[in-house]
């Protein structure tokens, strides 16, 4: 994970003097469908499981789009804290004035997750996928096997 | 809505039939206009907890749909040039009794294809728009949602309704969601969502700009952005929609009151009538032996 955050640093680095676009502070918005975690504000960094990668968003990042993963999303607020969610899907864009939307399907804190509740929906979601006749079905079943396992890994962290 | 009961009032001083059947009959009309009144007072108190409940999930959800449209506006995303035809979604409800929500939708979209409705295809999310397009616009209209407005929407809802746009089959360059923003407990606004393909947001000029992107990419971008928009919606249309309904039950229970004022008076003077007139009957009755 880190070593994709590095490579990505180091990309913005080697771009440092060509950009055009500003070096405003970050406008971070991170929402999930019935709660707003941040609204506008200035973090330091943010890492985001992605499908290409897991990535670290720092202020002036290059402009982007990426589609979130299952997993746990980092904010680094300033100073030395980090608040960690759990994120099941979504979407993060980054755009050119240094803003960034992250909208969630689903989100929580992470030490808000239950470790018990979260093994009971992996072990549900392992039963639903091998018991599922068709294909449809079958493949949504893994999706949800796929956060259970990623939600479990969440809790057991936090 | 109680306009055309005042019809049946009857006039004073041109009373055809005096005595009990006009009595009967104001007496009846009166316990109807109570009646209506309690229901109507009631759904003015169910919709005020439903406007609380949606109000308080609308201000959660204004910040995903700004920030779901941001990326639109930035990029300044425009629709395929050369493939004209568009969608449109007219995001209303199920229920009615809610002044003109569901009317003011349908009317900004009969406007809108007034001149020329050949190009585009409707999307009706909910049974009111499509009663009332279904009157001029009936060949237009490719699907309905129904089952909307009686719980709170959920992602999941929204998530339906994307999906079903995108396997629609329909080949548009651009689309928009009209819905109802709510802007205060007695005014809402009738505006325009748009919503774009993902060739469309490859096409953008600014898109440039964007690193590492590829089609899978822009396209599951753009689904997910379908369903926050759809949404975001929603949200805006149901709440709007309870505080309508809300004022207008209120000024519906209002009139009912005027109304049971006004019965009551006459009903007062037609009793009194029909007692002087048998009283002088009676009096009459006993000049006589």
């Amino acid at each position: 994970m880190f070593g994709r955050t590095a490579h990505t640093l180091a990309r913005h680095v080697s771009r440092a003097g060509t950009r055009a676009y500003s070096d405003a502070p970050m406008a971070f918005t991170f929402a999930s469908q019935n709660q707003v975690f941040y609204n506008g504000a200035n973090v330091r960094q943010v890492d985001v499981p992605s499908f290409s990668g897991s990535f670290g968003i720092l202020p002036s990042h290059v402009p982007s789009l990426a589609v979130l993963k299952p997993g746990v999303l980092t904010v680094f607020e300033d100073g030395s804290t980090a608040k960690k969610f759990f994120v099941s899907s979504g979407v993060v864009t980054i755009n050119e004035d240094s803003s960034v939307q992250i909208l969630a399907e689903e989100a929580a804190a992470v030490d808000e997750l239950d470790l018990g509740s979260a093994r009971d929906i992996l072990n549900k979601a392992q039963s639903a996928a091998s018991s599922a006749t068709s294909e449809e079905a079958k493949a949504e079943a893994l999706i949800t096997v796929e956060v259970a396992e990623e939600l479990v890994k969440a809790a057991e962290s936090g | 809505m109680f306009s055309r009961c005042a019809l049946l009032l009857p006039h004073n001083g041109h009373q055809q039939v005096r005595g009990m059947a006009t009595l009967k009959t104001i007496s009846m009309r009166l316990k109807s206009v109570k009646n209506i009144q309690k229901i109507t007072q009631s759904m003015k108190m169910v919709s005020a907890a439903k406007y609380n409940r949606a109000e308080r999930e609308l201000r959660t959800a204004r910040p995903y749909g700004a920030a779901t449209k941001a990326f639109y506006e930035k990029v300044d995303v425009k629709g395929e040039e050369e493939k004209p035809n568009q969608l449109i979604v007219a995001c209303s409800s199920d229920r009615g009794l809610c002044g003109a929500i569901h009317s003011n939708v349908c009317k900004h979209i009969k406007a809108e294809l007034a001149e020329d409705s050949s190009k585009a295809a409707i999307l009706c999310v909910g049974d009111k728009s499509r009663a009332q397009l279904s009157r001029v616009l009936a060949q237009n209209i490719i699907g309905q949602v129904g089952e909307v407005g009686r719980k709170p929407a959920t992602f999941e809802d929204a998530a339906k309704v994307a999906t079903f746009i995108l396997n629609s089959g329909y080949d548009f360059g651009s689309g928009k969601i009209i819905y109802n923003r709510f802007r205060t407990v007695v005014t809402y606004d009738t505006l325009e969502l748009p919503f774009f393909t993902a060739s469309g947001i490859s096409a953008a000029e600014k898109i440039g700009v964007y690193d590492s992107l590829d089609a899978d990419v822009v396209q599951s971008y753009m689904e997910y952005s379908l369903a926050s928009l759809m949404f975001f919606a929603l949200k805006e249309g149901a709440c709007s929609e309870q505080s309508s309904r809300m004022t207008s039950m209120d000024a519906a229970s209002k009139n009912a009151g005027e109304m049971i004022d006004k019965l009551t008076l006459t009903y007062n003077r037609t009793r009194q009538a029909v007692i002087t007139g048998e009283l002088i009957e009676i009096i009459s009755g006993a000049a006589c032996v």
